[in-house]
């Protein structure tokens, strides 16, 4: 009898907190564990991480402009993924679905689904503010607000109901974004008098400093020169160890100097996900190779 | 050459004229302009005539239109800005506004007539007046808050909702500090033209002599240009100066009003820039 079987499966503390007029609670709880039972014994080197962010045939429209065709993708946990492709490829877009920053325009419409921890963040109970405060943004050019540095990291945890120390925090998230010995005596001066490097990366801290667990990242250095970029990178592949990054670059090099995995996206749909020495060196499709050599885009 | 010499003719003679019709008022008005003309009450004889009550009415008037304008412009420009679902209720709205701007000041002194004198029972007080003014210069207001507020960067809005900011703390703590130099000015030219109407405030039926300060709200009032039009209207040629003098003090009202609004402006704009 498979009802049986199942039960015993179950971890004595579950089945006793089961109450009898949960059943369903109880199956799925099951269900999940017999999966992954199942996986361990086909292939025991399969990762048994659950993806960070988990999206399946998104589709998207501006008005009527089919911007996302389906696609589908699981970005893991604590590594930097990159989405590539030729301007109005829609890397923009899918970027803007994971925090649901897009649907701040009007006329736009989403399908499908998206998953960050197993939580689907477009259902209907779930409020997009929530959401935001878990998948953070950093946009492409630097938007300080115009305010002190200080304050400039604190907002978001103030209106947080943050309740620990905020100085600590801020500190904090300065020296995430290796910006505090920078910055450390002149917190309370106008973040407009920073430089455009150190502006990113003040809206970076400002991104960690509501402890969010994603953070998405859109060609963030595009809008500096080459040292503040490299600052940038460096910041980035720091921060890996403590959050999951995906980040949207138009510069192949950059993507492939900083990234674990890339997508490769074209006309809206996802051609290609790999790791990214794979992706480079040895693309499965032409259109990818085309695009990585240089070929179009 | 050419072009360029007419087009500074052309923005001369504004100024010409501007500069002739002051230095005929303050040439009239000299006479006149001292100490017992702002202190004193209206009088029939015109050495004893001022414009105490037409000063303190304006002051009225002017600080009850603010206090129903401003709240009520700012709120619905923040609503239509950044509230209202785009469709054709909002583009109703939108041109409504739009035209009630141009509506001529008369009409909108028929209207208060109605409905705050008569309807509302409010009598010829100066909250009808004020109600009936702040009516005028809504449009203006909430136009030029909705300039203001569209003015914001996107990028400040998105960052701000990328955060975890709901819509409100995104438009209380970034939006409205920003958008305040613009909607600031805004407020202050439509208060600039509100004490200068003269023809809503005499439909109503505004007193042209009242020798008494208003002390509330109800009371009864005269305000500056009810006076002026008053004492222009008068056959003895004394009068026509008292009438000059009076538009000498309109006019350091407004230069007044007009220098606030630039200096607040920029005191916004400095804290804008800084902490």
């Amino acid at each position: 009898m498979p009802t049986d079987e199942s039960t015993d499966d179950a971890p004595p503390s579950q089945a006793s907190q089961a109450s009898p007029d949960a059943p369903s609670a109880n199956g799925r709880l099951d269900d999940s564990d017999g999966a992954e039972g199942d996986v361990d014994a086909s292939d025991p080197t399969a990762p048994t991480v659950q993806p960070k962010l988990h999206i399946e045939d998104l589709h998207f429209w501006y008005d009527d402009t089919h911007a996302l065709q389906g696609i589908s993708m699981d970005i893991q946990p604590n590594q930097v993924t990159a989405l590539i492709g030729p301007s109005g490829c829609g890397k923009s877009t899918l970027l803007r679905c994971l925090n649901r920053m897009n649907e701040l325009i009007q006329g736009t419409t989403l399908e499908g689904t998206i998953h960050v921890d197993g939580q689907d963040i477009y259902a209907a109970d779930t409020d997009p503010v929530m959401v935001r405060r878990r998948v953070g943004m950093v946009f492409q050019k630097p938007n300080p607000f115009p305010k002190s540095i200080y304050k400039n990291v604190a907002w978001g945890a103030e209106i947080n109901g943050y309740t620990g120390d905020l100085d600590d925090l801020v500190e904090h998230a300065l020296r995430q974004a290796a910006l505090w010995d920078e910055v450390k005596d002149q917190l309370h001066s106008s973040a407009l008098e920073l430089s455009g490097g150190q502006q990113q990366r003040l809206c970076i801290a400002r991104t960690l400093a509501v402890q969010p667990d994603v953070v998405l990242m859109d060609e963030p250095a595009s809008a500096l020169d080459p040292i503040a970029t490299s600052k940038i990178e460096e910041t980035i592949t720091e921060l890996k160890k403590d959050y999951t990054i995906v980040i949207v670059t138009h510069n192949m090099q950059q993507a492939s100097r900083i990234s674990d995995e890339t997508a490769f996206l074209y006309m809206g749909r996802l051609i290609e996900m790999n790791p990214t020495d794979q992706l480079f060196t040895r693309p499965e499709k032409d259109r990818t190779e085309a695009y990585v050599t240089g070929r179009f885009g | 050459m050419i072009l360029a010499g007419v087009l500074f003719l052309a923005t001369i003679f504004g100024v010409v004229v501007l500069v002739t019709l002051l230095v005929d008022v303050i040439f009239s008005a000299r006479p006149w302009l001292d100490g017992q003309f702002i202190q004193s009450f209206p009088s029939r004889f015109p050495e004893e005539a001022g414009i105490k009550s037409a000063l303190f009415g304006s002051l009225w008037l002017m600080g009850l239109t603010a206090l129903i304008s401003v709240p009520l412009g700012v709120a619905s420009a923040v609503y239509l800005e950044e509230y209202a679902q785009d469709g054709w209720f909002l583009r109703l709205i939108q041109i409504n506004i739009a035209n009630l701007a141009g509506v001529p000041s008369v009409v909108y002194g028929i209207l208060g007539l109605a409905l705050f004198v008569r309807f509302a029972a409010l009598g010829q007080s100066l909250l009808a007046g004020a109600l009936t003014l702040s009516l005028l210069i809504l449009p203006i207001i909430i136009i030029s808050t909705q300039e203001a507020l569209r003015s914001i960067p996107t990028g400040i809005r998105e960052s701000a909702y990328a955060l975890g900011g709901t819509r409100w703390q995104v438009i209380y703590s970034h939006v409205l500090p920003m958008a305040a130099p613009g909607i600031f000015t805004g407020v202050i030219l439509a208060l600039s033209r509100a004490i200068g109407e003269t023809a809503p405030l005499i439909l109503i039926g505004a007193l042209t002599f009242v020798p008494f300060l208003p002390q509330g709200a109800l009371d009864q009032f005269t305000a500056l240009p009810i006076q002026i039009f008053n004492w222009t209207a008068r056959p003895q040629s004394e009068f026509e100066g008292l009438a000059a003098a009076a538009i000498v003090i309109l006019m350091i009202l407004l230069f007044t009003m007009n220098l606030s609004a630039i200096l607040l402006r920029n005191y916004f704009e400095e804290r804008r820039a800084g902490t």
